[in-house]
């Protein structure tokens, strides 16, 4: 079965590969449909993401992995309408498909509107808060400024504000620290101050892009344990980018899995993580650091290198990757692009194998391994 | 903050002492190993000897050379007396050397010239900081447009010709084609108009070399600064691009566009040389030229010391307006 129609679509199904210009408004909180960024460049128009879907209702969590490159961070700032805000040069980026957040399809409705909606209505955070912060300002002027933007208060309650905020993320003394600059805070701090700030508005999405990376281990499981905490009390919607498969195993409801700028797979996490039905997905898992087995008996890593977003390969833009390419009949695989097609509840994966296939390698060639 | 300053002063003290002795150093050790006569080299070429040998006495330049370097710091400092005989000249602090030639102390000759300099560097300096800074950020903001091909195009003409090709084209154009202004030096005392009309066209020479250089390092620091996350984190805060930019990138843009400043300033005081002598304004590079041309050497030494401790002092208030603006070197 390939992918039904936009209407009649179940939620969390994907939406349509192209949809009518005139659809209607959407039921769920975010969705986003057919979205597509292309960047023109002297080699080529590169295609960063190409033709991605979904949806994501308010209190849910949304995992985005894949490896680097794969467009996860072009997604999010693609939401974020930041593609479009502040591109100077002749080159701009080509945004198109539908971002519905709220009920307001944000790709028509004008720059200003969606400036008005970030940091109020959708916040970031960003992979690196050292860099991600301005080394000019202190950490208070920094929150106050993003809330008065959307707030018509004082700088006094601002800072009250902003303080306040410190304080919910853990920082000891936060009426001291207020006036620290980041280079002042240590790394988890700094992305604790970056949440801070991302959440004084009480946005109703929270895009989290590899919010740990930059962190060492332990401080990784707090500023995870923080958000997690966040998102119960705030109930917003959040989106969590990352290419640690961990990182979304302790926070997600649902998994997207990108590839070279398209979802291959994608249904709620724990199907996502004990019955994944895409090879690239077995050897994200594969990739999984795991305390509790030797390096030698682990499934290798996805073997070679990302596909080229300018000339993805032909078929299944996997396929050069793919130990199991020669699986599907007629090579499939190297002349049609797969489509998502259901594989469970809610859960669907883009690939030429049959069910049969996939369930039988995955339980008994890969799961024994991982 | 406060022990940044301190250290900061502390450096500058030092250098000042260095700078002396070095200068000290070019003008009295230097020739001495060379084999020159010092004493005749201060009277001047046609020089009889009685007048070098009393001048050799005055300056004790066949004193040991830790007492001639010393009196030679303590003139700055606390002044000094030239005697031969009956023959007293006292210099009084700051003695930057006395001319044997024309019969004066070089310090008031250096601090009557010293306003006409300022005067040029400081008008420049704003003209040049307006539009070198707008221009360049203008070009950073539509790079690869019209505008910032051809902004760019007259910034390396600015860069590249001499001043003495753009003062004397100006010149020729507006003050003796079109005579919109006077080609003569009025005291600002004297008249305002008339001084401003006597400088505006060395204020538009100068910024113009100044603006050109100025306008490409704005337009690239202001592309790399545009291209930082923390620029992204301001937008997507929901701030406005004028805000982004005028605010967020200006602050980070400006640091090292300052540090240029004080440096620029710093050694324009010390003389601006050509358009001085293009423009034929009373200031300090046209002090040099002259005494350049009468041998007259106390004169020389004073502006070479007058320009390396003007550096000095502009590096210092970089220091510190650095410490202001960019809260990270306030821990080094
Ligand atoms: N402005 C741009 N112009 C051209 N190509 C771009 C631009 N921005 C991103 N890309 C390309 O789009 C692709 C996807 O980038 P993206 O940053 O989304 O990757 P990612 O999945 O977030 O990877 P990572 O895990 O390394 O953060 C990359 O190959 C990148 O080179
Ligand atoms: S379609 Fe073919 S190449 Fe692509 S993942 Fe499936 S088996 Fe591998
Ligand atoms: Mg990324």
């Amino acid at each position: 079965m390939t992918e039904p129609g936009r209407s009649g679509a179940p939620v969390d199904g994907p939406a349509a590969a192209s949809p009518s210009a005139a659809s209607p408004a959407p039921s769920a909180f975010l969705d986003v449909r057919d979205l597509r960024v292309h960047f023109p460049t002297d080699d080529g128009l590169v295609k960063s993401v190409d033709g991605l879907s979904f949806r994501l209702e308010r209190g849910r969590t949304l995992g985005i992995v894949g490896e680097s490159g794969s467009g996860k961070s072009v997604t999010s700032l693609g939401i974020m309408g930041l593609h479009t805000a502040g591109r100077y040069g002749r080159r701009k980026a080509r945004v198109s498909g539908e971002i519905w957040l709220n009920g307001t399809e944000l790709l028509s409705v004008g720059a200003d509107h969606v400036r008005k909606l970030r940091g109020r209505e959708m916040a970031m955070i960003f992979q690196d808060p050292l860099s991600a912060l301005h080394p000019y300002y202190t950490i208070g002027e920094q929150i106050v400024e993003a809330y008065r933007i959307h707030h018509d208060v004082g700088k006094k309650a601002a800072r009250k504000r902003a303080i306040e905020m410190l304080d919910r993320v853990g920082i000891p003394q936060p009426d001291k620290r207020v006036d620290n600059y980041p280079h002042e805070f240590s790394g988890g701090m700094r992305q604790r101050a970056m949440i801070a700030m991302s959440l004084v508005n009480n946005p109703e999405l929270l895009i989290a892009d590899e919010p740990t990376t930059a962190l060492d281990v332990t401080v990784q499981a707090q500023i995870l344990d923080l958000i997690r905490d966040l998102q119960e009390e705030f109930g917003s919607a959040v989106i969590v980018i990352t290419h640690d498969l961990g990182v979304v195993a302790e926070l997600a409801d649902d998994i997207l899995v990108m590839y070279g700028g398209r979802c291959i797979e994608r249904g709620p996490a724990e199907q996502v993580f004990h019955e994944p039905r895409h090879p690239y997905t077995w050897g994200l898992l594969g990739s999984m650091p795991r305390l509790d087995r030797e390096q030698q008996d682990r499934l290798v890593p996805v073997k070679g290198s990302p596909p080229s977003l300018i000339n993805l390969p032909s078929g299944c833009a996997f396929n050069p990757r793919c130990p199991y390419a020669d699986v599907p009949k007629d090579d499939l695989s190297r002349t049609v692009r797969p489509e998502l097609t259901e594989v469970g509840d809610r859960h669907w994966a883009a690939c030429h194998m049959t069910q049969e296939q996939r369930e039988r390698i995955w339980t008994e060639e890969i799961a024994p391994r991982l | 903050m406060l022990a940044y300053l301190i250290r900061r002063l502390f450096a500058a003290a030092v250098m000042l002492v260095v700078i002396i002795m070095v200068v000290f150093g070019i003008f009295f050790l230097v020739p001495k190993w060379a084999g020159v006569d010092i004493a005749a080299s201060f009277v001047g070429k046609q020089a009889d000897p009685a007048a070098v040998e009393a001048v050799r006495e005055k300056l004790g330049l066949s004193d040991p050379v830790h007492l001639q370097a010393w009196e030679f710091f303590k003139g700055i400092f606390a002044g000094r007396t030239f005697a031969t005989g009956g023959d007293v000249v006292h210099c009084s602090a700051p003695c930057f050397g006395y001319s044997f030639k024309s019969e004066q102390a070089v310090w008031p000759v250096l601090t009557d010239r010293f306003p006409v300099t300022l005067g040029l560097a400081l008008g420049a300096a704003v003209l040049w900081l307006v539009f070198g800074v707008a221009a360049g950020v203008l070009s950073a903001l539509k790079r690869g447009s019209l505008w910032d091909r051809s902004a760019m195009v007259v910034a390396l003409a600015g860069v590249s010709l001499p001043i003495y090709f753009t003062g004397m084209l100006s010149l020729a154009t507006f003050a003796f084609g079109l005579k919109w202004f006077d080609a003569q030096y009025v005291p600002l005392g004297q008249s305002l108009g008339g001084w401003f009309g006597g400088m505006i066209l060395p204020w538009i020479t100068l910024a113009f070399l100044y603006a050109a250089m100025y306008a490409r390092i704005t337009r690239a620091t202001m592309m790399e600064v545009l291209g930082e996350d923390y620029i992204r984190t301001a937008r997507a805060k929901g701030l406005r691009e004028r805000t982004v930019i005028g605010k967020h990138a200006m602050r980070s843009t400006m640091t090292p566009i300052l540090t240029m400043l004080g440096m620029d300033l710093g050694a324009l005081i010390g003389g601006a040389i050509l358009t001085e002598s293009t423009f034929n304004l009373p200031g300090l590079g046209q002090a040099v030229l002259n005494a350049i041309r009468n041998q007259d050497l106390p004169i020389i030494l004073g502006v070479v010391l007058i320009t390396s401790l003007s550096v000095l002092l502009a590096n210092l208030v970089v220091d510190v307006l650095y410490a202001v603006i960019d809260p990270r070197v306030r821990l080094t």
